[in-house]
């Protein structure tokens, strides 16, 4: 995929070489097909299409650079693990891409058949030898949200060696942020142990600061989208936010203030992306790790655009910042527990402030319409997907259920095209 | 001359509409190249617009079609010049399952339609009508002779099937089988119904609606009254026509961009 030769360094990864230049192949194409065939898209673009490009090569070797100088690398797949008190460590942190449909026949010799697609994903590339980030992650943050990640870390961790598990409390009474509280500050100790360093509140401080301005980019370029005409698709929107979870977060943060100060110039001028008229959609729901561009795919291609992403590839991530006001190591840890306490995943019960999001976001970003997301057999989000739909009564929903698999992919674009029919009345 | 094209994913139906009124149609088989087939089937047809529904509207479109809409709209629009005040529409094809809501005026509220897999639709009858050794055309009539008091109960096609073999293997009668096929069928559809709401009517349509152990058992099951145009699958093809239709007549005086 790209210029120069990573062949040695997947070798020692000890990556099934054949089998990874498929991915690799396959992973070009549909880039090409999906992304570098829209029409009007923001130049600084450009930097999100070579980070693509290089996604298995020159950022693996940034880490495995940063390995040889002693540093730690964590993985993780939920957005509540505090990349903070990662990179207060001097750690590199990154999120697991678990969007494509691979090694799902391995990953059944582990877990069953009716798993979440993300998980399946997970387990599928590690079992097929695939994914370079996995094989130089030193720590593999895992959590207790849904009950399928929850056993799924266990094999993971039968396999790897190298998981740990956050307790997340499902509730958010005073008890359950105690607990709460006490697992960041025993991942604080882990991640002490593991790099062999001392966490400092200065340490946390410049972190914090790292953290909240990726942050801060991303919501700059949520409200951007709020524009009409959009002056952005959802697709590269959505790519941008995958990106946020693998790159390096100082670098990351400038190249998207850099496509914010364009997407400006853009608003200014009224210039979008779509066409006129085009309808507004919010998409609401799980996940949508890289390469997943299923669903903005059929939406975008059918004519309408992707204003938003509620979901953690999306505003959950980055929604709330962290407040930088402490002064003393205590101070710090409570106010990372409140920070991420305060994420409305389906995980918790009740879970209301998901509701109201949804309902803020449907406003702020004139969305015609929402799309419900959810990955077939996640329950959480299947199940509220109910509660979602009252919410925002009175606009158009459309209730999705899918995979990573493309059988279904002509039923879905009758459904979205005839929800688009809907909403143009 | 307005032809609306519905290319199904087991037949294509065409239909050729002059001032509102549908003055021919015809259905084939889908075959292999859907398009070639839709072409052939218009010969002779000189029409001013021609509108494609279906799985295969794409296609159309790269090839003959002037516009394309979805199936959803296609059956509204169809279902409503059949019976011109109804409100809920159920339409089972081969490949999904639709149940369509509409405002007084026609306009689509709302619809739902079956995820991924087959149970409940036209596939589902064909794969265990076959598994039966029956003809689909009479797997419908054999259906009604049958018994109805057993039940098949899983939602799976594969599942659904293993269930009938069992069946087989116990001795039930063939056509008890094929009520308790035909049974879970109705039981998606009202499913569906349920969710959706239905009024004072349901309109039914697409190639099951041809079935009469469908119709009849549909009609057990539920309180209004069940509305079958004569033929029932053309109501796409004949709904696509009537946009085209009147998409000409607004497009000089209501286009705005
Ligand atoms: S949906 Fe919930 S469990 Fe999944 S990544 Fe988001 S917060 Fe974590
Ligand atoms: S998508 Fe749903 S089921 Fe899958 S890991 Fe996330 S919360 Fe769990």
């Amino acid at each position: 995929m790209s210029g120069k030769d990573y062949t040695e360094m997947w070798k020692g990864l000890g990556l099934n070489l054949e089998n990874h230049a498929g991915l690799l192949g396959v992973l070009s194409k549909t880039y090409k097909d999906i992304y570098l065939n829209q029409k009007n898209r923001p130049r600084a673009m450009d930097y999100f299409d070579f980070v693509i490009s290089e996604v298995h090569g020159l950022r693996i070797e940034e880490i495995l650079n940063a390995k040889k100088t002693g540093r730690k690398v964590v993985g993780a797949f939920c957005v509540y693990v505090p990349e903070e008190i990662v990179l207060a460590a001097d750690g590199v942190c990154r999120c697991g891409c678990a969007g494509a449909e691979v090694g799902s026949d391995q990953a059944e010799k582990f877990i069953p058949r009716n798993t979440c697609a993300l998980i399946k994903a997970f387990m599928g590339f590690k079992l097929s030898g695939l994914c370079p980030y996995v094989e130089s992650t030193d720590l593999i943050v895992g959590e207790t949200t849904c009950d399928g990640k929850k056993k799924a870390y266990e094999s993971l961790n039968d396999i790897t060696g190298k998981v740990y598990v956050m307790e997340i409390p499902h509730m958010k009474t005073a008890e359950d942020r105690k607990l709460w509280l006490s697992e960041v500050k025993r991942f604080r100790d882990r991640m002490e142990e593991l790099s062999g360093k001392k966490i400092t509140v200065e340490a946390l401080k410049k972190a914090a600061g790292v953290v909240n301005a990726k942050r801060k980019a991303l919501q700059r370029l949520s409200r951007l989208r709020a524009a009409a005409p959009a002056p952005i698709s959802g697709l590269d929107a959505l790519l941008v936010n995958q990106v946020s979870f693998y790159d390096d977060p100082l670098r990351f943060t400038e190249m998207t203030n850099r496509l914010c100060d364009e997407l400006e110039e853009r608003v200014a001028r009224k210039n979008g992306m779509a066409e006129k008229g085009a309808p507004r959609i919010l998409i609401s729901g799980s996940p949508m790790a890289i390469p997943n561009w299923k669903l903005h795919a059929i939406v975008e291609g059918s004519g309408a655009v992707a204003v938003g992403e509620e979901s953690c590839i999306g505003e959950r991530n980055h929604r709330d910042l962290l407040d930088e006001s402490f002064s003393s190591m205590d101070e710090a840890m409570d106010k990372l527990a409140s920070r991420y306490l305060g994420i409305d995943c389906a995980c918790f019960t009740p879970n209301n402030e998901r509701f109201d999001n949804i309902k803020t976001l449907t406003k702020s970003l004139k969305a015609d319409g929402v799309i419900h997301y959810a990955l077939q057999f996640c329950t959480p989000y299947m199940m509220e997907a109910y509660r979602a739909e009252k919410a925002v009564a009175g606009t158009p929903f459309l209730r999705i259920e899918t995979d990573y698999s493309m059988e279904d992919f002509g039923q879905l674009q009758t459904r979205v095209e005839a929800f688009l029919e809907q909403i143009k009345g | 001359m307005v032809v609306g094209a519905d290319l199904g994913s087991r037949t294509i139906k065409v239909a050729a509409v002059e001032g509102g009124r549908l003055v021919d149609f015809k259905i084939a088989e889908s075959g292999y190249d859907p398009h070639l087939q839709s072409l052939k089937m218009m010969k002779g047809y000189h029409p001013s617009r021609i509108i494609a529904t279906g799985y295969g509207r794409h296609l159309a479109k790269r090839h003959f079609a002037d516009d394309v809409i979805t199936e959803i709209k296609a059956h509204a629009l169809g279902a409503r010049h059949f019976f011109p005040h109804c409100r809920t529409i159920v339409d089972v094809g081969g490949q999904d399952t639709k149940v369509i809501a509409l405002d007084e005026r026609g306009k689509v509220l709302n619809f739902q339609m079956n995820d991924k897999c087959a149970a409940g639709t036209g596939r589902f009858l064909e794969i265990m009508s076959a598994s039966l050794g029956y003809a689909l055309s009479e797997f419908g009539f054999e259906a009604l002779k049958g018994k109805d008091d057993i039940r098949i109960s899983s939602m799976c096609t594969v599942f659904a099937e293993s269930e009938v073999i069992s069946l087989k293997n116990h001795g039930t009668p063939k056509a008890d089988i094929a009520k308790a096929v035909h049974i879970s069928v109705i039981e998606r559809m009202l499913a569906m119904l349920v969710r959706i709401g239905y009024g004072d009517a349901v309109v039914f349509t697409g190639g099951v609606a041809k079935n009469p152990a469908a119709v009849n058992l549909l009609q057990k099951r539920i309180d209004v009254e069940i509305l079958v145009p004569e033929p029932p699958d053309i109501a796409g093809a004949l709904g696509a026509a009537l946009y085209g239709e009147t998409e000409t007549v607004k497009a000089p005086a209501g286009c705005t961009d």
